[in-house]
């Protein structure tokens, strides 16, 4: 068979070409470009005069800067308490609504996953007014429902309790989507290695563990990575809650560079923190695969 | 379901169900708790400012009033920020719509020189975090002249990497017959697009419209970024700075929570099917 010349099979498919279009050109725009700009940015003294190169320097100070370390050690310390935290939380309630009847698991789902659905500028307004440490509902109910044992917390006012507040808040926030998951993902467990397993003797407890838990680990890697990448990029409720205080102790990456970029315009310095970031998920992303990637085969 | 569950030797099937009502408790009990932080904003957006830090606190207010919502209109351009969070929505929305489905109907149904290497191109940016743009993306609107008005807010987030790769999974399942049958019936290629495969993606472009309107209605960090005068602001940057300016304002700031919250939850109720099942199909892309 005669293939056309690369001409002619470029000018046949020119329909696809437009329909591909305006995609691919924001892509280049608003993607690609940005993407090269961040990494030249790194290494020049941005100027609106004109940049200068100065190599390495922006990756030097950023690493060599206290501040930036405690916002790395900030968010890893975040991210390693909510995901995990949040996917099990997700797993065990999944499981307690697998068994239900459709129309009671269509209810837990839309309960749960509703307040996924808000912003999360509002979900910080109202935990804000929650963790009010003089009028706020979390010092009303701690003290009446514990019968005084515990004593009203200043829960974003305290160095060491602050990070521990926004962890909570965010695992807090109903694991509505992991939930939907987990649950799509048990349905389609075949029915037989569980009957299986009983002619063998295992209990409810033994199937969870060695069968459904194995099963669902395509879904747990897929939770974990995506957890991973958006706890790294925490910023909203920072910036509207804390501003990375007290005395940062909730400072995060993302803030630290909100904040080196556009509060104090060091550009280049900004961009190198970014770069690192990337890295740094990427490398947790690989990881992740490796550990809970092995192939699942039914 | 029932074969899933270990049946050993019961007098009476219902013994087994004490389980099951456990269940029931504890997620009733976890439900309760999620949707807590929503009651408490509406049920403080509608007490007096005495009566909203009252203590103990009200669970209902015992004399509610629209009185927040007044003030929160009266003073702040609230309906301003309401209506451009819905222009950006809205525009964010149908530019995902049109352009994801085209490029998302010739990556699934045409061959074209390069187009692998394009589309992994598109792809991989969906890899790369957001902050990473977030710099030179910045700089590069202000040259084209687009802080502080709908241009910087519309343009960034009008085509997705995702919104392709769905909408080209989708189109991919479409049966090519009905494609051949409507270019021999003499249909143009915008024709095809338009009168075949665009009617029958409705699914996917359902779930792509909610997660793009909902994204869109929701992002704070870029539009805190490129707005600065007042009346330019979306409903979510309009807030923080309401938040910064009256800070123990508790019944005026759920006020604003509640109008920046209600369209969503509406949004939510409405297309509750579709919610669920874009999150599943999100997730088959692993």
């Amino acid at each position: 068979m005669r293939r056309d010349s690369l001409a002619k099979r470029v000018f046949k498919s020119r329909w696809a070409y437009l329909f591909v279009a305006p995609a691919v050109i924001h892509f280049l725009v608003f993607s690609a470009y940005p993407i090269a700009a961040t990494v030249y940015l790194s290494f020049v003294r941005f100027n609106l005069q004109g940049n200068s190169w100065i190599g390495l320097r922006n990756y030097q100070i950023a690493l060599a800067e206290p501040v930036f370390w405690r916002s790395l050690a900030n968010t890893a310390l975040y991210t390693m308490v909510v995901v995990p935290v949040g996917i099990g939380i997700a797993l065990f309630l999944s499981a307690l609504i697998f068994p239900l009847r459709p129309s009671a698991q269509n209810f837990y789902k839309g309960a749960f996953y509703l307040p996924g659905v808000i912003s999360a500028v509002v979900v910080s307004m109202i935990w804000l007014w929650m963790f009010d440490s003089a009028h706020g509902l979390l010092n009303y109910m701690l003290p009446t429902m514990t019968g005084g044992v515990m004593k009203p917390i200043s829960w974003l006012g305290d160095a060491h309790i602050a990070l521990p507040s926004l962890m909570f808040m965010a695992v807090a926030g109903g694991g509505g989507g992991a939930v939907i998951l987990y649950l799509a993902a048990m349905g389609g467990i075949p029915a037989t290695l569980y009957e299986a397993a009983r002619i063998d003797g295992a209990n409810r407890w033994t199937e969870f563990w060695r069968i459904t838990l194995p099963l669902l680990k395509p879904t747990t890697l897929y939770l974990a990575i995506m957890g991973t990448i958006g706890s790294f990029q925490v910023f909203t409720s920072i910036y509207m809650m804390t501003r990375g205080g007290p005395n940062y102790a909730t400072s995060t990456v993302v803030y630290r560079i909100y904040e080196t970029a556009f509060e104090f315009l060091k550009l280049g310095r900004a961009s190198a923190m970014a770069l690192i970031l990337a890295l740094i998920i990427v490398g947790v992303s690989i990881v992740q695969f490796k550990v809970l990637g092995t192939e699942v085969e039914y | 379901m029932a074969s899933h569950s270990h049946t050993p030797k019961l007098p009476h099937s219902h013994t087994l169900r004490w389980p099951i009502i456990l269940a029931y408790v504890v997620l009733t009990l976890w439900a309760i708790w999620a949707l807590l932080p929503l009651f408490w904003m509406l049920t403080t957006s509608l007490k007096e400012t005495r009566a909203a830090i009252k203590f103990p606190p009200e669970w209902l207010p015992s004399h509610p009033t629209l009185m927040n919502y007044e003030r929160l209109f009266a003073r702040a351009p609230a309906l301003r920020w309401f209506a451009n969070s819905a222009i950006v929505a809205i525009a964010h929305t149908f530019s995902m719509l049109l352009f994801c489905s085209m490029a998302g109907y010739a990556f699934a149904k045409k061959e074209f020189p390069g187009k692998t290497a394009i589309f992994w191109g598109l792809l991989s940016t969906m890899m790369i975090p957001g902050m990473v743009l977030l710099v030179p993306l910045f700089l590069l609107v202000s040259r084209m002249g687009l802080i502080n008005n709908f241009g910087g807010l519309i343009l960034p987030g009008m085509v997705g990497a995702f919104g392709v790769f769905l909408m080209k999974q989708f189109i991919q399942t479409l049966p090519g017959e009905l494609i051949d049958a409507a270019k021999i019936d003499g249909a143009s290629e915008v024709g095809v697009y338009s009168r075949v495969i665009l009617p029958l993606s409705k699914p996917a472009l359902a779930v792509l419209g909610i997660f793009s309107f909902m994204g869109a209605w929701n992002d704070f960090l870029w539009p805190l970024l490129i707005t600065q005068s007042k009346n330019m602001r979306t409903l979510a940057v309009g807030l923080a700075t309401l938040q910064q300016e009256s800070m123990t304002d508790y019944g005026l700031l759920m006020a604003g929570s509640a109008v920046a919250a209600i369209p969503m939850i509406i949004v939510f109720f409405a297309f509750q099917k579709h919610f669920l099942k874009g999150l599943t199909i999100g997730a088959i892309k692993g």
